[in-house]
């Protein structure tokens, strides 16, 4: 901290307005095509990756409108099975790869910064290159299924379906591949988000102090880290059965077929809490700020959000009761899908007593809270219920479990993504969305979304399997599927209303405030939208709530340099300040090893040599990117 | 659980004295933890002891092999000392008030035997089997579908069991270990020649016969089943005819191709399978 020599510019030396401009001069990303395209400013890139994410759920939506359609009678010829089934494993894969889990980790790419306090993301090129990796591997499986090669065997695509004897063609390779782009991209950043919390908070932000939403990702990114190797392991193994013959699952070689559903369900249902956890952090904040206080029982809600994390991984054979494995095992897994109720519960009753002892303020993104506090309610006693064996092996695969999973992640994840959109968008886009409008949204989504769902319990009760493209008319079923299809109508118009409302806010929304909401966490302490340097000076944090201590001006540090991008590396504990380091600045390399790395994972669906002949440009972009820059701390 | 829907209803009172103490709150959200944690407790053992008490294997009287096939259900009966075992598909027949093990085996895919109305589910794996123990205890037609996805035509692959009083079915069960019966009319016979020389043969069983194809349902007592196609048609000369004219259109997918027949060949085929009761 001490060193300095001579020619360097510390912003201790300016006032305010002279600060901000050089701030901006090194930190902006510049106009234009190739500004755009070598960027790493954080705000930029979660934006997109936001963006992208949401494109994804709309597309998703459409297809599931689709089967609605399909389904809504009996012996419906509207779309044949071989395109059914495509739909409905594009339905589930988008969702869960390309729209849930790549929408959480984008939010907290915009906003985990800002609220530790920072100026960028940690490793910000690779933060570039894992929203290319995620963007190529969407647009590989929308392409393909566009083209009529869209996977067709289930978003868990079980094998032997899966596998090279009874999926031919490349529709399964193609789902595989789209699995190791947005595994490559997730976990990138969930380590650039590990680092950002561990050490480059605010000086003084120690762990007690860390905003709720920054913890839930905290702890979402370790799930991360610890649960996708699994689903990478287990479809780089399918690829390998699948183009050079090996034979992990192949029965008649040796192999086993259970192994997938082992592999794909240690990740699949931490992947669940992946996705929910951020929505936790999401609703402990919007529930803070709309009642006026802080979230009671702080450390009750770390300790609930670090248990969750680890029972999500004793959970996974819930989803194979039916498979015959021994029933003692199964009884554990029964136990463990029960107790991870309980940190649930502790979620629930903090936020039910914070709102108790608040004053609440019925915004759109308060009702979004409610509407999911109701929803996730009715998905957990579900989520006990299937829990059970004996009652588990009724409906598990019915469309009991579809409803099952739809409150669960709907309720549990969309609602308080929507919430988080109504009150970040401000911040993200300086303007406010529309409340009349925010609150028809909610009203239909509410509405359309328990309409449309919650019949689907009655109809798994009665016998209704999933995955069906059709069904006969003397089922019981073909009255609910009618209702249930004209309930998604209502669904699909509050979403709908929600793009034009977002679509229309981001262009001609009334100007937002600094802090439109009077929130208490950091990312509110500078504009809406931030500049592209975060935070002129870097704010000191003494408390949870820094913004309410302080009405003002926040105290601030200083001493960091002004002719580089710089930011302040802390402590892991206390957050107290180690050192000054440079940010990466913008670069091409990152895009460059995308294209690269997407050109060989695509070809090698082809041959083997893919990976041989691809890994030339790879090697290319990445010397490229890693070039040293001839500064100090590169070169000592 | 329940105090949740009641502290749901609650927060809806405007929550305005500030003076709440942060105790009582403790207390409140702890004693609803502990009650969660008692609730969750109890109904994992509720859980735990009706698994043991239906999943205990009791002794079957009468094993039944169940082979899963993309998209059709095949039909092992073993025989016993003197009698001779038999092939069937898509229809199990059990007798009432009696325990049956059902052992199931995966042939290609995986796909799952559900009954909703006797138990629960149970996977078919291939390399693996597994069993299921069946009782009916009212005779009647038990409907039961595929529930894991299998591909294609998983829509289209259910199943029925029919449960009958003991004596009806030993009749029946004695009329499937005969033989196909001997065409008796005209139609019938030309049916059976067309039958044998064309491909149909190839994979289908009509024992009794030349024909003794593995891969498509055994075809010796079709005419006794209730359905054709797992379930998609009832058994009549009607559709039959329908089947064999076009597999593809009613069954888009399905292993059984087009066969091309001319409409005497057809009337004759179907004529011929009809008479196979």
């Amino acid at each position: 901290m001490t060193r300095r020599a001579v020619g360097e510019l510390y912003d201790t030396a300016f006032n305010a307005a002279v600060l901000d401009r050089r701030l901006a001069s090194i930190w902006s990303t510049p106009p234009g095509l190739w500004g755009a395209l070598s960027t790493v400013d954080h705000k930029i890139i979660g934006r997109r990756y936001i963006t992208t994410a949401f494109v994804f759920l709309a597309l998703g939506g459409l297809l599931s409108l689709l089967m609605r359609l399909q389904l809504a009678q009996p012996e419906a010829r509207f779309i044949g099975p071989d395109r059914y089934n495509q739909i409905f494993t594009m339905h589930g894969t988008n969702m869960m790869f390309l729209f849930a889990v790549p929408v959480m980790q984008a939010m907290a790419i915009y906003l985990v910064p800002l609220m530790v306090g920072t100026r960028n993301i940690a490793f910000p090129r690779l933060n570039a290159f894992s929203y290319w990796i995620y963007l190529a591997g969407g647009l590989l499986l929308w392409v393909a299924f566009v083209l009529d090669t869209g996977p067709d065997i289930g978003w868990f695509a079980y094998v032997p379906l899966s596998g090279p004897q009874y999926a031919a063609g490349k529709r399964a390779d193609i789902w595989a591949q789209m699995i190791t782009f947005t595994e490559v991209s997730a976990l990138a950043v969930a380590v650039e988000i590990v680092v950002t919390v561990f050490k480059q908070r605010a000086p003084g932000m120690s762990l007690d102090r860390i905003p709720l939403f920054v913890w839930s990702m905290l702890v979402t990114s370790f799930l991360v880290i610890l649960a996708m190797p699994a689903i990478m392991v287990a479809s780089t193994a399918l690829i390998l059965d699948r183009l050079v013959g090996t034979h992990f699952f192949n029965p008649a070689e040796g192999g086993d077929v259970l192994l997938w559903q082992h592999l794909f369900w240690f990740f699949g249902h931490p992947e669940v809490y992946i996705v929910f956890l951020p929505a936790v952090g999401m609703v402990s904040t919007i529930v803070a700020t709309f009642t006026r206080r802080p979230v009671f029982g702080y450390l009750g809600m770390v300790m609930a959000l670090i248990a969750t994390a680890v029972l999500s991984f004793g959970l996974w054979v819930h989803h194979m009761f039916v498979a015959g494995l021994p029933r003692l095992g199964e009884s554990f897994f029964t136990a463990s899908s029960m107790a991870i109720a309980v940190p649930a519960g502790v979620q629930i009753f903090c936020w039910l007593a914070t709102m108790w002892a608040g004053r609440p303020i019925f915004k759109t993104p308060f009702l979004f809270v409610i509407g999911f506090v109701v929803i996730f309610v009715i998905g957990g006693l579900t989520g006990v219920m299937v829990a059970s064996v004996p009652f588990d092996t009724q409906v598990h695969d019915t469309y009991f479990v579809v409803a099952h999973f739809h409150y669960v992640l709907v309720g549990g994840a969309v609602f308080p993504l929507l919430g988080a959109i109504y009150y970040w968008f401000p911040k993200l886009t300086g303007r406010m969305m529309s409340e009349p409008l925010g609150r028809w949204v909610f009203g239909l989504i509410f509405a359309g979304f328990n309409l449309t769902f919650f019949p689907m319990h009655i109809l798994g009760l009665r016998g209704m399997p999933r995955r069906i493209y059709t069904y006969q008319p003397e089922m019981p079923w073909s009255g609910l599927n009618i209702f249930i299809s004209l309930s998604a109508i209502i669904l699909a118009i509050g979403f709908l209303l929600f793009f034009i409302d977002a679509i229309r806010s981001a262009k001609s929304g009334p100007v937002a405030s600094g802090n439109p909401w009077g929130a208490t966490t950091l990312e509110w302490a500078t504009s809406s939208p931030p500049p592209p340097y975060n935070f002129a000076r870097l704010p000191v944090v003494g408390s949870l709530k820094p913004l309410t201590d302080h009405p003002g001006a926040l105290p601030v540090a200083s001493g960091l340099r002004v002719d580089r991008r710089e930011l302040l590396v802390s402590s892991v504990v206390q957050a107290l300040p180690e050192a000054r380091e440079p940010s990466s600045e913008d670069s091409i390399w990152p895009l460059w090893a995308a294209l690269a790395t997407t050109a060989t994972l695509i070809w090698s669906i082809f041959t083997p040599w893919a990976v041989v002949w691809g890994s030339i440009p790879i090697a290319v972009a990445l010397i490229g990117w890693f070039w040293p820059k001839g500064v100090p701390e590169d070169e000592s | 659980m329940v105090v949740l829907g009641l502290a749901l209803l609650r927060r809806r009172r405007p929550a305005a004295e500030d003076a709440n103490s942060e105790e009582r709150l403790t207390t409140a959200v702890s004693a609803a933890v502990a009650a969660t944690v008692v609730i969750i407790a109890g109904l994992t053992i509720a859980s735990f002891y009706t698994t043991r008490s239906i999943g205990v294997p009791k002794s079957a009287a009468l094993t039944i092999t169940v082979r899963g096939q993309q998209w059709w259900w095949q039909v092992f009966y073993a025989g016993s000392g003197a009698t001779s075992g038999f092939q069937t598909a898509n229809e199990i027949h059990i007798p009432v008030r009696t325990d049956v093990q059902i052992r199931l085996e995966g042939a290609d895919v995986i796909h799952s035997f559900w009954v909703p109305s006797l138990a629960g589910k149970q996977d078919l794996i291939p390399g693996r089997s597994s069993s299921l123990l069946l009782r009916a205890e009212k005779p009647g037609v038990y409907r039961g579908q595929c529930a894991e996805f299998c591909g294609l035509q998983h829509s289209h692959m259910a199943i029925l069991v029919i449960a009958e009083a003991p004596a009806d079915y030993e009749r029946w069960a004695a009329s499937q270990r005969e033989d196909a019966m001997v065409p008796a009319d005209m139609d019938a016979a030309a049916g059976q020649v067309a039958f044998l020389a064309k491909p149909c043969a190839a994979c289908h069983t009509v024992r009794g016969t030349a024909a003794n194809g593995t891969s498509g349902p055994d075809l010796t007592h079709i005419s006794a089943r209730q359905t054709i196609g797992a379930g998609l048609l009832e058994t009549t000369r009607g559709s039959l005819a329908a089947w064999i004219a076009d597999p593809q259109t009613l069954k888009p997918g399905n292993n059984m191709p087009m066969v091309p027949l001319t409409s005497v060949e057809l009337q004759n085929i179907s004529a011929y399978m009809e008479s196979l009761k």
